[in-house]
């Protein structure tokens, strides 16, 4: 049955691909029809099982995270790359890598989910590790409320075998219930830098949790970081900008320390110091000898967080607000930002542009350019001068400011 | 001129860019020169005198449900603030809440304060996307709703707008919000008032015609982007 399979799933994506359909959804839509079972009986072989990386912000650049560190300790990794997280995209995933003779030469999966798709995921396919990032407003359109995607990922920590790596920092996130727990944690210092939904505009009443957790980030300076990983602490300069990815980075190393158990962390430490962010969240393009970075913002805490990474007196910026499926409809959150840390903005861009220069205008932060138009907001902005740039962009408008970008200069 | 504001369960209530509503009537009040100060509410405070402006903002079940004794407490208070003239603005949760009662899906029944005469009954679906309503008195108001509440008007209560495009008190009647003397409640967020100024211009002037207790002009304002982004807002899909 899975050999028929593999062969259907590959001929179907070969078609798809010959008429030019990037062929994502369909390969996966027939093999889910034909062998319901398919997905759980190529991954359920695997020595380690499945690792499923879930949350609201930071899955993507997480999951690379993950990826890489056991990569570096000789694990052959199955990921869901393309960044198309539903169980479909994964059952594309694994037509791509998979022998025609069933051959599927893996260690591991580690799989990047959304909350809803983790939970239909988890019905399918035993999993043994759950790694929960943090439970933030997003497309509260798609999921409703934040306490009900709270529940999603209570489904997910349920169906983890071995282990459930939380954040305890995250008032959702850290009251989760689980057999086996493990925590992740920011020091109190860092923790006042690091606003949830609950006290993004009230600070006063923030402290850490007193749940004992296997990873700390200790101290962050520039790209200077401090984890305190087991028993011991070790330092290292990351290559990864922003304190949410540094974090997010403690999660991975909770997760891997708990996977791996023998490895020495500082073998861990030593390869995080590598890694690189995902595509779309911090590439630095060249421009006409101008540097421009793209920053993915998705929702209040990270458009929050992003500001107190990456605004300084050097940078030009420009803002790029969709409302597409992908980005949310409703973008409300817009105003539970405080963007007054920005000195100006050269220019605004995407379908909601004008919404975004409104929001400024009650900041009283000065927008010079309104552009619907991203191609021609892109080009005025990034060829005014040789400043380096920073774009701050909803989903949508990042892959079409990528797309712009990569036709105009070397990556 | 100085006006005071009183923020209704700024904690628990505060989903949706609820803040953006609080920082528009500030903002245009200050632009004109008038002072503001926002005092908030939360449950087992007192409500200080002199309040000019109320608003309450949409909140989760878990919110929802730590307020309901409280705001049954304050409701006299507030009932006589709003039948004085108080412009009122409440949206989503708080609109629910300023009705007689809110059935559950489980057919619990949660008191509301009875100022707006209005019932809402928890829905068997979410009522979510952009939504365009004609006003009598504001005109074109646009915003995002995100409900599963059906809301009825009682016989006699005036509904804030008609449907235009979006589903509004219960996707039926094509009636959305409520309207009582200078009280507005509606499920329109986005937030409502930096898109629809004229939400905002019409508490602002309430205020102060109450306040001084005589017929008022605000000054005019730039509303340029406002204007556009009302435009943008009113064109986009469902």
């Amino acid at each position: 049955m899975e050999k028929l399979s593999i062969l259907l799933g590959k001929s179907v994506q070969k078609v798809t691909r010959l008429r030019g359909n990037g062929g994502s959804a369909l390969p996966g839509l027939v093999i889910e029809r034909t062998n319901p079972k398919f997905v759980r009986n190529i991954l359920s072989k695997l020595p380690y099982g499945v690792v499923v990386v879930s949350g609201t912000n930071g899955k993507t650049t997480t999951t690379k995270i993950v990826t890489e560190l056991l990569e570096a300790e000789g694990l052959k990794v199955f990921t869901n790359k393309t960044g198309s997280n539903f169980v479909r995209g994964v059952i594309s995933a694994i037509l791509k890598n998979i022998k025609l003779s069933g051959k599927f030469d893996y260690d591991i999966a580690v799989l990047e989910l959304d909350e809803a798709h983790a939970v239909k995921f988890c019905e399918v396919v035993p999993i043994n590790y759950a790694l929960l990032l943090n439970v933030q407003r997003d497309q509260l359109d798609r999921f409703g409320e934040i306490d009900h995607t709270a529940e999603l990922l209570q489904k997910v920590a349920e169906n983890a075998q071995k282990a459930v790596v939380l954040n305890r920092e995250d008032p959702r996130v850290g009251k989760i219930k689980a057999k086996h727990k493990v925590f992740f944690g920011l020091s109190d210092t860092l923790l006042k830098k690091f606003p949830s939904d609950d006290n993004l505009l009230d600070k006063a009443d923030i402290h850490s949790s007193t749940q004992p957790a296997l990873v700390t980030l200790e101290k962050l300076n520039g790209q200077k970081a401090s984890y305190h990983i087991k028993t011991s602490d070790y330092q290292t300069n990351l290559t990864l900008k922003g304190i949410y990815n540094a974090y997010n980075a403690a999660g991975a190393l909770a997760l891997v320390s708990t996977i791996l158990p023998e490895t020495d962390s500082a073998n861990f430490v030593q390869t995080l110091s590598k890694v690189e962010s995902a595509f779309g969240r911090g590439e630095v393009f060249k421009i006409n000898d101008a540097e421009v970075e793209i920053l993915l913002v998705k929702n209040p805490s990270a458009f929050q967080l992003s500001l107190a990474s990456f605004v300084d007196d050097e940078h030009d910026y420009m803002i790029a607000i969709n409302d597409n499926i992908a980005d949310g409809h409703d973008i409300s959150w817009l105003w539970n930002v405080d963007f007054k840390a920005l000195p100006s903005v050269k220019m605004v861009s995407g379908i909601r542009a004008t919404d975004m220069a409104l929001r400024l205008k009650y900041d009283d932060v000065k927008v010079e350019k309104i552009e619907e138009n991203l191609e021609t907001a892109v080009d005025k902005f990034a060829t005014a001068n040789k400043k380096p740039k920073r774009i701050f962009t909803t989903y949508t408008a990042m892959l079409e400011i990528r797309k712009i970008i990569s036709g105009k200069s070397l990556l | 001129m100085n006006l005071n504001i009183l923020h209704l369960y700024s904690k628990e209530m505060n989903l949706y860019g609820d803040h953006g509503n609080i920082l528009t009537l500030r903002k245009r009040c200050e632009w004109r020169g008038i002072k503001t100060k926002v005092y908030t509410h939360e449950p087992g405070q007192e409500i200080p005198n002199d309040i000019d402006i109320i608003f309450g903002g949409g909140g989760q079940d878990s919110g929802q449900s730590k307020i309901e004794k409280d705001l049954v407490r304050i409701a006299p208070e507030l009932k006589e603030m709003i039948e004085a003239g108080t412009p009122t603005l409440v949206i989503c949760g708080l609109y629910q809440l300023f009705g007689e009662y809110f059935e559950t899906s489980e057919g619990q029944k949660i008191q509301g304060t009875n100022i707006l005469g209005i019932t809402t009954k928890g829905g068997p679906t979410r009522l979510i996307g952009n939504i365009t309503i004609n006003t009598p008195e504001l005109g074109e108001v646009v915003g995002y709703e995100n409900h599963s509440g059906l809301t009825t008007l009682k016989p006699g209560t005036l509904a804030f707008g008609t449907v235009v495009n979006g589903a509004g008190n219960n996707g039926e009647d094509m009636t959305e919000g409520a309207m009582y003397k200078n009280c507005i409640g509606t499920y329109l967020h986005g937030p409502i008032l930096p898109k629809n100024p004229r939400v905002a211009d019409f508490l602002i002037l309430k205020a102060l015609e109450k306040k001084t207790g005589k017929a008022q002009k605000l000054a005019v304002l730039n509303d340029r982007i406002e204007q556009r982004a009302h435009k943008v807002a009113i064109s986009r899909p469902r």
